[in-house]
């Protein structure tokens, strides 16, 4: 066994960065996102960390309009892997009345995700968050340190990042910054999804191929999933067979056509395909770095 | 148009075939975006299918708005990533791309060739086991090359693989591929890189990158991916001593302590006889703990949780090792340091230096000379700048276990972080203890030679140059003592003028009176090589057998034996002392080269033809030995 491979060694080294920031800092956090990265997060976690439990509670910041299958999935997990998790909602936000629909893509993710996450990493005061973003998702990701920090205002500033050599993160900070930790930083979308079959994870069903209702809308399928969703003049749900590559707000995440209802099936997919993952997430879409914008702002 | 290009080329098998069985190879490319490195880039995600269409519809749009390159895809816009550095068009730092085929999977690090190169590519060259060094054929090996090619030997790759690009705009020259080959095969020497592989290229046609190119048929290696589908990965790591520095106790239980780390050399069997160090316990260990049970042993790469037979204090930042190959433990090291901060390294300051999982207090005590990357060239330095590299000496406040750099980079490498501001601000790469270790009773050693030559931080040696009067020994030796004196080397030039004057005073010319000159002044140098100097010798030595004397009576390697050759008509037109007319006029007997003989070296160790070399490249050509020998540039280790 004198060659590892890709997957051994992307294991090796998200355990080993769990491990130095639970070492380092004083109160990490893993922002639980419900989707396949938090998936493959959450499992290096725990075998970083076994026999032991998992030193870190779980934190899920909840909109309120994620997928309710994602919902179902979230407290599924939690039971049956017996561990903390934080559920924190932009309750002010939400009495300000503020949704998808009406105040645009840029406000609400501003008010319930940005807003929501400063506001629970300040209300629990912690130091350290595991997040499940990776560098090939967006090019300004492909800058991101391993391990990032953030001001007191929770603000990334990209000419403050630290130079990261060899295995050395310098996880050290001042009083009221923070880091944002992020150890699957050199997965691609094709390792999470070959780890998720190697590794058997559980993720949530939305990921299958199966006969769902959507609408079409500015060039997206959008998936009825409540009654909340309004419908614009002459919208009808209809049937189609689709799956998400990405999952989060179901407002604002557009479905693939697709038959791939079994891992092989999407991995054999994912061959084929010719889009990025991020093209069904509908918040990276306004303005010339707009993500960039986004993560100084504090997204994550 | 570019992109178009680029969807002629066949495409590679892009996603893996086999889900686990694929390697990881992780390169850095140098060179700036004039050189096609961005090209170079964007070819190898588009073929590899790691650019997907809306990303190239993007890039398209990016290209119109903010692009350099007119009508055409500006693949720097996928390198500079950030709006910061659109609007002012500047790369701050390292990018990292991805791609797949079915054998490999690729992670690139893309570091700016221009500003800020040396923090850029000395954070990417960090992690990588392979360089791409970028030429244009056009312009061949520059001083950018050379900068590039320093850094990354500075820190440990040692496979290079020198893409000739552009060679369509050259005619796919096969000579000027074949003089850049060796061009830059003669400079890597001297920086011990060796492992180079030469592919002529064009990034922007497609010549060689996937398929051999139909325009190169003189060229029978390699392409580009076909090398890097094949390149041997990491295979090293695990024929290493077994390290695995602690980074977390394992508390499960009052039965469970387990000692989780990442393995980062050689590997470790259940049972293995493993020491703790800096403590230098010992115990053997007892179980590899994984979620899905035990297993039998493991490798470097690898993250592991052990427990041992032994309850034996460990706890972070110690190193567990190979009980029969220990890891040094001292707190007082020589190390190289790259400084990454606007604020300069300042000696006497203290700093954190992390290394390992351990994080101690260090004080920079002294520093030798700083390293201009570009000539290669030693300074005297009292400080480092940002972007600066020097050799320090560093003392730690408690010891900690090492391995010198060139030996392992995770437990030679380490970080230099400022203590009120946090930022990481510096690099360095351990090479020795400059403190006789612990086991070394060296109160009881003699002041010798080799004390005298610690003391000195070098190693002393005999250059002895011979040659015919006035073939110009004495002007090379001056430009060596004086950069070796700039690089802070003890050192001395005994001139066979000179010491005629004084301690040869009473030695005239007959054939007696030239050997005993000799011997006198070998006898004077072999006294100072004692006392632990570098010795310039200008001699015209003519005696084959004289110099062979010299070189018995010295140590093996420190008699460096330089012939300045040039022809007695030449000596005899420079005639720089009148010599030469007064011995014709027969005012001068016995004069080497017209009625005494000279007898040229056989087997020099260095041999300068004055007729085509200057004496300032006879210099560099003698320190460049020095360096290539270990004469210089390595700390004495005894």
């Amino acid at each position: 066994m004198s060659h590892l491979s890709q997957l051994e060694r992307l294991e090796a080294e998200s355990i080993h960065i769990l491990r130095e920031v639970v070492a380092e800092c004083e109160r990490p956090v893993l922002l639980y996102s419900i989707g396949k990265d938090s998936s493959v997060l959450l499992h290096l976690a725990l075998k970083a960390f076994h026999p032991a439990h998992l030193p870190f509670p779980l934190l899920h910041v909840d909109t309120t309009w994620k997928f309710r299958e994602m919902i179902a999935f979230r407290d599924q997990t939690v039971r049956r892997l017996g561990i903390e998790l934080i559920v924190h909602t932009n309750t002010d936000g939400l009495a300000m009345g503020i949704n998808p629909f009406e105040h645009g893509a840029t406000l609400y993710t501003d008010v319930l995700k940005t807003q929501a996450l400063r506001q629970a990493l300040e209300r629990y005061r912690f130091d350290a968050a595991f997040g499940g973003a990776r560098r090939d998702e967006e090019k300004s990701r492909a800058k991101e340190r391993v391990v990032s920090l953030r001001s007191a205002e929770q603000r990334w500033d990209p000419k403050r990042q630290r130079p990261e050599l060899w295995r050395l993160y310098n996880t050290r900070m001042s009083l009221g910054e923070s880091l944002r930790v992020f150890p699957l930083s050199n997965w691609t979308e094709l390792d999470i999804w070959q780890y998720i079959q190697r590794e058997d994870i559980p993720i949530v069903p939305l990921y299958f191929a199966r006969t769902r209702p959507v609408v079409e809308r500015d060039g997206a399928l959008i998936m009825v999933d409540d009654a909340r969703l309004p419908l614009r003049p002459g919208e009808q749900p209809q049937m189609r067979k689709v799956r998400f590559r990405t999952l989060g707000c179901y407002p604002l995440t557009g479905a693939v056509q697709s038959d791939a209802e079994t891992l092989p099936a999407i991995i054999e997919e994912m061959r084929a395909t010719r889009t990025s993952e991020r093209l069904g997430r509908m918040i990276d879409q306004d303005g010339l770095g707009s993500m960039e914008s986004k993560k100084r702002e504090g997204y994550f | 148009m570019l992109d178009e290009s680029i969807r002629a080329a066949g495409h590679v098998e892009s996603w893996p075939e086999q889900h686990s069985g694929v390697e990881l190879l992780r390169f850095i490319t140098c060179g700036s975006v004039d050189d096609g490195k961005s090209t170079l880039i964007g070819r190898l995600l588009y073929e590899s299918r790691m650019l997907f269409e809306d990303q190239i519809a993007r890039l398209e749009s990016d290209s119109r708005r903010s692009g350099s390159q007119g009508d055409e895809l500006d693949y720097a816009l996928l390198v500079d990533g950030l709006a910061a550095e659109r609007e002012q068009g500047i790369t701050i730092d390292v990018a990292y791309r991805f791609f797949a085929t079915a054998h490999r999977k690729y992670i690139v690090a893309d570091t700016p060739g221009h500003e800020q190169y040396t923090r850029n590519m000395v954070t990417g060259a960090s992690t990588a086991d392979l360089a791409i060094i970028l030429i244009d054929a056009r312009k061949g090996v520059l001083m950018q090359t050379r900068r590039h090619s320093y850094l990354v030997s500075l820190l440990g790759i040692r496979r290079i693989v020198l893409a000739i690009n552009k060679m369509d705009l050259v005619g796919y020259s096969e000579q000027t591929y074949r003089a850049i080959e060796q061009a830059y095969s003669e400079f890597a020497a001297q920086i011990a890189l060796t492992d180079i592989v030469a592919i002529p290229v064009s990034a922007l046609r497609g010549d060689n990158i996937i398929e051999p190119s139909t325009a190169m048929p003189w060229y029978r290696g390699p392409t580009l991916m076909s090398h890097l589908e094949s390149v041997p990965v990491e295979a090293r790591r695990t024929g290493q001593p077994f390290r695995m520095p602690v980074q977390w106790v394992n508390r499960a239980g009052p039965d469970v302590r387990g000692y989780a780390g990442l393995i980062v050399g050689g590997s470790v069997r259940v049972g293995d006889a493993i020491c703790v160090l800096p403590s230098g316990h010992s115990s053997r260990v007892a179980r590899i703990v994984t979620p899905r049970g035990d297993q039998p042993q493991a490798v470097a790469g690898q993250s592991v949780t052990l427990s041992l037979e032994d309850q034996i204090d460990i706890s972070r930042g110690d190193l567990l090792a190979a009980a029969d190959a220990p890891a040094t433990v001292a707190e007082k090291f020589e190390a190289t340091i790259v400084w990454m901060s606007s604020e300069p390294m300042l000696i006497g300051r203290p700093y954190l230096l992390k290394s390992g999982a351990r994080t101690v207090t260090a004080q920079i005590v002294r520093l030798e000379h700083k390293i201009n990357v570009s000539t290669l060239e030693w300074h005297p330095a009292t400080q480092l700048e940002l972007n600066e590299i020097g050799l320090a000496a560093l003392h730690l406040d408690q010891p900690v276990a090492f391995d010198p750099y060139t030996d392992n980079r995770d437990t030679g490498g380490f970080i230099l972080i400022d203590r009120l501001s946090n930022n990481t601000v510096g690099a360095g790469m351990l090479h020795a203890a400059v403190q006789i270790g612990a086991n070394l009773q060296w109160q009881t050693l003699d002041v010798n030679r080799e004390r005298r030559a610690l003391l000195k931080q070098q190693r002393p040696c005999v250059l002895w140059l011979t040659g015919l009067s006035g073939a110009g020994k004495s002007s090379i030796a001056n430009l060596v003592e004086r950069k070796l004196v700039g690089m802070g080397r003890h050192t001395y030039l005994l001139d066979g003028d000179n010491v005629r004057h004084g301690l040869n005073g009473d030695l005239g010319f007959e054939e007696a009176d030239r050997h005993e000159n000799v011997r006198r002044v070998l006898e004077v140098a072999r006294l100072m090589v004692d006392a632990g100097l570098i010795v310039l010798v200008c001699l015209i030595s003519p005696y084959r057998a004289e110099r062979q004397r010299a070189r018995a009576l010295l140590a093996p390697g420190e008699f460096i034996e330089i012939f300045v050759d040039t022809s007695v008509a030449e000596a005899e037109k420079r005639d720089p002392k009148g010599l030469y007319r007064k011995a014709r006029a027969g005012e001068l007997r016995h004069f080497t080269g017209i009625d005494s003989p000279y007898e040229a070296p056989e087997n020099p160790e260095i041999h300068i033809e004055t007729a085509r070399t200057t004496a300032e490249q006879a210099a560099g050509q003698i320190i460049a030995h020095l360096r290539r020998t270990g004469m210089i540039d390595r700390i004495p280790e005894f």
